[in-house]
């Protein structure tokens, strides 16, 4: 068993800590998402450990609530942003011929539009739903992941042992399952620890801007907007999920980092 | 003595490596190693990957590359000693008393400059003399090392001339500077043969007429055996032998010595043909897609059950352009491919596992003809499964006998490539070639990227197999040495054609074709004056015509 | 023709058809998805008569060919067509806006650019050591953080408790350029915060490669100075990757302005588009679109014209 070095631990624990408060937090919260409780923007007290936000409910409650909506949302359009990306990009780079052609100049088309001015322009029209922003949110991210899933693959699949492979008569599904997945895999889980931190600051970002989840629910990015006229007037509430959403991704960024090394360092580690 | 331009004395190198997952971890690599180089004479170090001797040539500059570091003993150049001098000192002796040839001049030049401006720099720089010297004396070593037109390549950039070409502006950069030193690491390791021996006449007439001393460090004793007057044998990092070259070369004490000057001089005594070739190449014309000139031109060659049939010429000569074809990954423009009697389909999909089967490979750099992430018992058991459906037990049985075969135990079985050494990766490699049973196998440059004692290791293994085994080899290669140990028909290749075939007695007699002439002529043999008696030879005849 | 001079001319061409994909796509993206755009503009509570009004005003009742190519047409001619909301035309708004946004995006990269570069070769001549480390590990940090939390943080700090620096960065076309650019203070700290690290770690890996090749190691064997190797041997080869680095980078900095310029409520193209894609302004979301593209796919083709330029393979040919 290797040691765990301390900075991944404390990814570990922080990422652990989240994601549990995201699953428990029906029991967790002390107070309702939407009931008023207090003052407008009380300081931390006994009752209210985070203080009460700009109309008056208990910030600790809604940041607890918010968290699961954040982590939710992040990890549904990380999955769905690797499972569609890493299968094209498997697929063009061992099927190649104009599948791979026709995938690759589509990605290119998509990415030559800022990401977040794209997802801007489609909610403009479409009604902002959890589905939907699950849904824009992947299949935009899913060209990061495709581009980075082909270029892996295009360079295992010139490497002679899946050549080998080929000549041994061996069917597609042997090749990428077999030859390629098991190399590719570290970089992989390295990427998808970026994707779902790159995706829990984009629908942060989305929803401080007022276009991603809409009242009275909120996630972390949508409590920095209700509270951040109160800066000006010197209450810090804002900071506390701005707060949030950092830690949380650089928690999950030390636990990738921990797993790329870890895995490129196994016994039979390509290098 | 006043004559000793170098004396090192006991000198001991570290280096720092990276085991992964681990803490760096300090090795030492070369142990206390000693010698003296007078005046005017090249010394040869030999030695396998990983005996130091580049490490070595780098330390008589006090320079150590990447985590290397010269941890103790005592370098002494022109009277002084450099491992303990000022930078000042030290810059001043790098440029103007010892330089360096490395082994890939491509590299080593600076893409962004003419080649002139590099190789004038050092001497400039220095202020050793005016650039209208520096470009003159530049001028006449270029044409001293036979480059074309030398009064304006100085005036091209690094890409615009060939590799052999390059090699020796390198050696114009080193020697422009009037150094006292060069080390020349490897330079002609990466060429072609005949290219090398262009390059290797070009040094060694640059050494006598200039009168500079050298080390010349590489891992071809008959290579060195032309240029130096004496040799020092290295392994692991410790000297195994020290001597003039006629003592190494004809009277070796030690046995590590002796494997090293009779590597490769077994002689394997070609069988006749049979009637009835195990696999034909009829009139093959091929091009690479997207590309619009054949690499290929009505190539024809037989291979007969259980003979060797070796296809040899140098890079680009489309010597694995044909083993590309002959496996279906390249389907032929024209020409067919008939395999024990029968035709096979030109491209792979067209083939059966029958097919596929009695036609395996085993690859240059076993390194990567091996999936890292399977364990050996995985990599040789996968052919057993998928053509002879074996499980369990009797697959399990069959890869001991197959590991048995290739001398590796059977506690090879849960190993990852990455735990095996070069020779042991090649013979995995093979054991996978033999598990399908095969009536064919392409050896694809096989010993290339081996020490030359692992690489007769893996001949006379392969010899063995193929007495048992009764299989034939298509042996693709550009080394003759190797040639002449295994092969019983020769094709000698050259730009996309055959230019020479038949058994080996015959393609190996004279008279010969231009091309196998320069090919042949140019192997270094392990004798000394071998070169003086080519380039006499070359000069009479270029004076006879 | 020169070979150069042709890539270049490819570059161009392909830049351009790119830019008409883009218009294409972002046309597209909110002309043809599912669902009835009048509906989805004014919700559940519209009256058919509204509904029908805004259709013909989209020209919804044309085919969705046609209105594009009105669309690129009047694109081409500089007209971007008018808001829905208030009835202006939108190149009028959105011409000063874009030189805002332009003033505040060339202010950041100002600072930014030498900054990275110089922390960059920092990070390089140290590294390993704690400077390089260091740098690393703030790398690692504001990659995690979005932008509108370094805003509100400088905000509280730098302009609430500390009053250093005004907290809202409004500014008018008769303030002064000293004026404006106190006034900028703070979203340039933030822009400069957010790609500093990017091209910083860019930079490093690109001058590092340069410094770990064969020719650098002939030139110290040559005996010159640490100073010498650089300036000769290793600048000449680095300029084109870091000026890659730099434009890729710019083109990140286009982006990050949109967030910044809601959170100091700056008067640029980002707010104008954030604003306008809430009320669900049809015409000017295509209109900011299509200029943050054409800019983006701008600096990327620069990045990509510069590598070819500076490729001595290609500017010496055989």
């Amino acid at each position: 068993m290797m040691r765990i070095p301390p900075a991944a631990l404390i990814g570990l624990f922080f990422t652990g800590l989240y994601f549990f408060g995201a699953v428990f937090a029906q029991w967790i919260a002390p107070y309702s998402m939407t009931e008023i409780v207090g003052d407008v923007w009380e300081p931390s007290s006994a009752k209210h450990w985070l203080g009460t936000d700009n109309i008056g409910r208990d910030l600790l409650s809604r940041m607890i609530y918010g968290g699961q909506t954040t982590i939710f949302i992040a990890t549904a359009a990380t999955i769905l942003s690797f499972t569609t990306g890493s299968i094209l990009g498997f697929t063009a780079a061992v099927v190649g011929g104009w599948i791979d052609q026709a995938l690759s100049r589509f990605v290119d088309l998509i990415m030559s539009i800022p990401t977040l001015i794209f997802a801007l322009v489609v909610l403009s029209v479409m009604p902002v739903t959890l589905f939907m922003l699950i849904m824009v949110m992947g299949l935009l991210d899913s060209t990061r992941v495709y581009r980075l899933a082909r270029a892996v693959a295009v360079d295992i699949n010139v490497m002679d042992f899946v050549e080998a492979a080929k000549l041994r008569g061996e069917g597609n599904r042997w090749i990428i399952f077999r030859e390629i997945l098991p190399n590719a895999l570290s970089p992989l889980v390295a990427e998808m620890g970026l994707r779902f931190i790159f995706a829990v600051l984009f629908v942060s970002t989305l929803s401080f801007l007022g276009l991603g989840v809409q009242p009275p629910n909120a996630d972390w990015g949508g409590i920095v907007k209700e509270n951040k006229d109160g800066i000006v007037y010197g209450i810090p509430a804002a900071l506390v999920p701005a707060i949030a959403i950092a830690t949380l991704a650089i928690s999950v960024n030390l636990v990738a980092d921990w797993v790329l090394n870890r895995t490129t360092s196994l016994k039979g580690g390509r290098g | 003595m006043s004559d000793t331009l170098l004396k090192v004395k006991d000198l001991k190198i570290g280096a720092k490596i990276y085991p992964p997952g681990e803490k760096p971890k300090d090795i030492e690599i070369v142990h206390g190693v000693s010698f003296e180089l007078e005046k005017g004479k090249v010394l040869g170090l030999i030695g396998e990957s990983g005996a130091g001797k580049s490490t070595i040539g780098l330390a008589s500059m006090a320079y150590g590359r990447g985590g290397v570091e010269i941890t103790g003993g005592e370098v002494w150049v022109n009277g002084r000693e450099i491992l303990h001098t000022n930078l000042r000192d030290l810059r001043r002796l790098r440029g103007m008393e010892v330089t360096y040839v490395s082994q890939s001049a491509a590299a080593s030049f600076n893409p962004a400059k003419k080649i002139m401006e590099q190789v004038v720099e050092a001497s400039l720089h220095a202020g050793k003399f005016s650039k209208k010297a520096a470009e003159a004396r530049a001028r006449e070593l270029f044409a001293k090392l036979g480059l074309p037109d030398p009064d304006n390549i100085g005036e091209r950039y690094p890409h615009q001339v060939s590799g052999g070409q390059l090699q020796r502006c390198m050696t114009a950069l080193a020697l422009c500077p009037e150094p006292d030193l060069v080390v020349f690491d490897e330079p002609t390791t990466a060429l072609d043969v005949t290219t090398q021996i262009d390059v290797l006449m070009a040094i060694k007439e640059a050494i006598r007429d200039t009168g500079v001393a050298a080390l010349y460090i590489t891992h071809d004793l008959a290579v060195v055996a032309q240029v130096s007057d004496e040799i020092m044998v290295l392994k692991m990092g410790d000297m195994v032998e020290y001597g003039t070259t006629d003592q190494i070369i004809n009277h070796p004490q030690e046995e590590y010595t002796r494997d090293l000057v009779s590597v490769r001089s077994t002689q394997h005594d070609g069988k006749p043909p049979t009637d009835n070739p195990v696999l034909r190449v009829e009139n093959v014309t091929a091009r690479y897609k997207g590309t619009n000139f054949d690499v290929l031109h009505n190539v024809v060659m037989d291979l007969h059950p259980g003979q060797t049939l070796a296809v040899v010429g140098e890079s680009g000569s489309g010597k694995s352009t044909t083993a590309r074809v002959i496996t279906g990954l390249l389907p032929p423009r024209d020409g067919n491919i008939v395999f024990d009697g029968r035709e096979l389909s030109p491209d792979l999909e067209g083939r059966t596992r029958e097919d596929l089967r009695e036609l395996q490979m085993i690859y240059q750099m076993a390194d990567v003809a091996m999936n890292p992430r399977q364990t050996v018992g995985t990599i040789i058991g996968r052919p057993l499964e998928f053509y002879f459906g074996m499980r369990g037990a009797e697959k399990r049985k069959r890869i001991i006998e197959l590991l048995d075969e290739i001398e590796l135990g059977v506690e090879f079985m849960d190993r990852y490539p990455a735990e095996l050494s070069g020779g042991q990766k090649q013979r995995v490699c093979i054991a996978r070639a033999l598990a399908a049973k095969p009536k064919v196998i392409i050896c694809d440059e096989v010993t290339s990227a081996l020490d030359p004692l692992v690489a007769d290791g893996i001949l006379k293994l392969l010899e063995n197999l193929q007495k048992i085994e009764d299989v034939a080899y298509l042996f693709i290669t550009h080394d003759l040495a190797t040639v002449k140990a295994i092969a019983d028909s020769i094709a000698v290749m050259y730009q996309g054609k055959v230019v020479r075939y038949g058994t080996k007695a015959e393609v190996l007699s004279p008279p010969f074709d231009d091309y196998t002439d320069l090919l042949l002529s140019s192997v270094p043999e392990m004798r000394l004056g071998w070169l003086e008696e080519v380039i006499e030879n070359r000069k009479m005849e270029s004076a006879g015509n | 023709m020169h070979p150069i001079l042709k890539l270049v001319a490819q570059r161009l061409a392909l830049s351009t058809l790119l830019l008409l994909a883009a218009s294409v796509l972002i046309f597209a993206g909110t002309t043809i998805l599912p669902g009835d755009v009048a509906q989805n503009i004014l919700g559940q509570s519209a009256t058919p008569e509204s509904l029908a009004n805004l259709r013909k005003e989209l020209g919804l009742d044309q085919s969705a060919t046609a209105r594009y190519f009105n669309w690129l047409g009047g694109v081409l001619q500089g007209d971007l067509g008018t808001a829905l909301t208030n009835g202006r035309d939108i190149a009028d708004s959105l011409g000063g806006r874009l030189k805002n946004t332009l003033f505040l995006a060339f202010s950041a990269a100002v600072v930014a650019v030498p900054l990275a570069i110089f922390l960059g070769l920092l990070a390089v001549r140290y590294r390993e050591r704690w400077p390089d480390k260091l740098i690393s590990a703030v790398t690692l940090a504001s990659i995690s953080v979005p932008e509108f939390l370094i805003g509100y943080v400088l905000m509280f700090y730098i302009g609430v408790q500390l009053g250093w620096a005004p907290t809202v960065s409004t500014i008018y076309d008769s303030m002064s350029l000293g004026e404006k650019l106190s006034a900028i203070v703070l979203p340039v700290t933030v822009l400069t915060m957010v790609v500093l690290a990017h091209m910083m770690r860019m930079t490093r890996a690109a001058i590092l490669n340069v410094m770990q090749s064969a020719y650098i190691e002939t030139a110290e064997l040559k005996g010159l100075t640490g100073f010498q190797v650089i300036a000769r041997h290793a600048f000449p080869n680095a300029i084109a990757p870091v000026v890659n680095v730099v434009m890729l980078n710019l083109a990140y900095l286009v982006v990050g302005v949109v967030v910044v310029e809601v959170v100091f409520v700056y008067p640029g193209m980002g707010q104008y588009l954030v604003d306008h894609v809430a009320k669900r302004d049809v015409p000017v979301v295509q209109a900011c679109g299509l200029i943050f593209a054409a800019v983006y796919i701008g600096l990327n083709m620069v990045a990509d014209i510069v590598s070819i330029l500076a490729n001595p393979r290609l500017r010496h040919p055989k």
